[in-house]
């Protein structure tokens, strides 16, 4: 993996819009003066007039959204995960999530990827929060290709759903002329037999690296990649649970309601399982590089391989 | 329609109002009863509408931000002929479409689930904003209690409309002077009012609330203002029309028991026999 391309998820994002609103009239972008961080300013000046910039407001921001959204537009929700997920929560639950109106929220600079910023905009709760809401598809794209698909996504699904996009270039990790996405599908990366690695976001491309390193020493891992936290890929959690019997998640969010509570609970219903969740361990983030705070967190390559063998002995 | 007309239909909302509350032995009168003239001038004279036909998409839109005085909406809906008058007896039961607060899941021609106060005129103001980028003609209107403007998110809306020039965009505050926990001049004032909404570059019409006539003027005005939303302020009475609810606090969230229903039908009545 010496020479991987690497995107930030935010630009695949701003790329992909852009591609959008040429063959879908439909679609507005919304912003709460972070165009420029969001990359909806390079939406903005492909298409001015459908560029809505609500300034610093975002609860107001969801409410335009919805009264768009009940008019036939399809608006794409654009500011920090932080501010989209968190302060904006009971709009989207009440506004967007209870009339179950079309619109679609991006979430960027999700997680402590954001890094100098520090923990007040480390957004490590977004994928639990938006998991609550009824009818709230919920995905983390983990790359480039992926981001893109998951927009694309987006607009033809009918309802809301939620998109996690990152701050820092991540490497591209669905590069393959087979590479298919269907929302609510995960996908199996690598095959293994002595344990499972569910992944999400930048988790996957550790989990790839941790994989590797444990082939090394002999271990067989089995890596998989859920895009899509809700609805989850219910068979493939369990099947690979099932081959391994033993499994580990991946995500840079709380271990608490993102990717590892939801494969829990699909394993604890239907396939009893030990799983050791590999994340933020209930604690605040703090300033410093990306590659420095997924480095200290164990989320990097070498601490998804130090969890998982630790967990195996 | 002439004045008599309406308050005769404003009459018959009020007793909607207070035998769907009585039903649910639940809900809002008080703020339902101050916003009933409002409610049948909207839906029978000001609003472009067609209970037949409730998604049609030229339709004007209201937006119920004041969610909780969902009995009136429901009650002048009934009388504009969206469903029967006798189904708002189910009010706030198990299967109703009669949600306690107004539900577009629930229920045709709400065009906007509301409740949680602050809301609504956010999306009053993203239903405005898709007219003026397609280049339609439909109005959109939003109503809010005076207590609700407390919410910020109030004022973030008022700052996107007034910068937007959304003139397709009429707010209406019920300023009925009462909240749940007293007069919104003890609680946290949001006086004064206009001159908020004058800040934020609306169009500001004070009006009686009560007041066909006035009504008629206000909403006439907002019609013809250009580059600017309009705020109308309508000074109303908390509990219109039923004499022991008129101007009391303590009915704002309260259903009457069966005696209290009945007295209150019994003034309704008489001030509907004096408009016969």
């Amino acid at each position: 993996m010496s020479e991987v391309k690497k995107i930030a998820t935010r630009d695949s994002y701003g790329k992909e819009l852009i591609e959008l609103a040429k063959v879908n009239d439909k679609v507005v972008v919304l912003d709460a003066d972070l165009a420029a961080a969001t990359r909806t300013g390079w939406f903005k000046k492909e298409f001015p007039d459908r560029h809505i910039d609500c300034g610093i407001a975002e609860c107001n921001m969801m409410g335009i959204a919805a009264g768009l959204a009940t008019t036939g537009k399809i608006p794409f929700v654009s500011t920090f995960a932080m501010f989209a997920t968190g302060r904006a929560f009971e709009q989207v639950r009440n506004s967007i999530g209870y009339p179950h109106l079309n619109v679609k929220i991006g979430g960027t600079h999700a997680g402590i990827t954001v890094g100098e910023d520090g923990a007040s905009h480390q957004c490590n709760e977004d994928l639990a929060l938006m998991r609550t809401i009824p009818g709230m598809v919920v995905m983390c794209p983990a790359d480039d290709i992926e981001a893109r698909a998951c927009v694309r996504a987006a607009a033809e699904h009918v309802g809301p759903v939620y998109i996690r996009f990152g701050r820092a270039a991540c490497p591209v990790v669905n590069d393959r002329p087979d590479y298919k996405f269907e929302l609510g599908k995960g996908t199996l990366l690598r095959e293994g037999t002595d344990v499972s690695i569910i992944a999400t976001g930048i988790g996957v491309g550790s989990a790839l690296e941790a994989a590797e390193k444990l082939a090394a020493d002999g271990i067989s891992a089995e890596v998989v990649n859920i895009c899509t936290i809700k609805p989850i890929d219910r068979e493939l959690v369990v099947a690979t649970a099932k081959k391994t019997g033993k499994v580990v998640t991946v995500e840079e969010h709380s271990v608490i309601g993102g990717l590892g509570s939801a494969v829990c609970d699909v394993l604890s219903e239907e396939c009893p399982t030990v799983v050791k969740k590999i994340g933020m361990q209930d604690k605040f983030g703090e300033s410093g590089s990306a590659a420095a705070l997924v480095k200290k967190y164990g989320l990097d390559g070498d601490g998804v391989y130090a969890s998982v063998k630790e967990f195996l002995k | 329609m002439t004045n008599k007309e309406l308050q005769k239909i404003a009459n018959e909302v009020r007793k909607g109002i207070v035998t769907a509350v009585h039903a649910a032995g639940a809900g809002h009168p008080g703020g339902s009863l101050s916003a009933a003239d409002i409610f049948t001038y909207l839906y029978f004279e000001e609003m472009n509408i067609d209970p037949k036909d409730p998604a049609k998409p030229d339709r004007d839109r209201f937006v119920l931000s004041k969610g909780h005085t969902a009995p009136g909406l429901y009650s002048v809906m009934a009388q504009r002929g969206y469903f029967p008058v006798e189904e708002l007896t189910t009010l706030r039961k198990l299967g109703s479409r009669l949600q306690g607060h107004p539900s577009m899941q629930y229920l045709q021609g709400i065009d906007m689930s509301s409740g949680s106060l602050g809301q609504g005129i956010s999306v009053a103001c993203g239903m405005a904003l898709s007219a003026k980028l397609d280049n339609k003609d439909y109005r959109t209107y939003t109503l809010l209690g005076d207590g609700e403007i407390e919410e910020g998110q109030v004022w973030e809306a008022a700052m996107f409309a007034g910068f937007r020039k959304l003139d397709n965009l009429v707010v209406i505050v019920d300023n009925n002077g009462l909240q749940i926990d007293g007069p919104v001049t003890e609680v946290c004032s949001p006086y004064p009012i206009d001159k908020k909404f004058e800040a934020f570059n609306f169009h500001v019409i004070n009006v009686d609330a009560h007041d066909f006539d006035a009504l008629r003027a206000a909403f006439k005005e907002a019609r013809e203002t250009k580059g600017q939303p309009t705020a109308i302020i309508a000074h109303s009475l908390k509990g219109k029309g039923v004499s022991f609810m008129e101007g009391q606090v303590s009915w704002h969230g309260v259903a009457p028991n069966d005696e209290q229903y009945a007295q209150a039908m019994e003034d309704l009545n008489k001030i509907g026999e004096a408009l016969a």
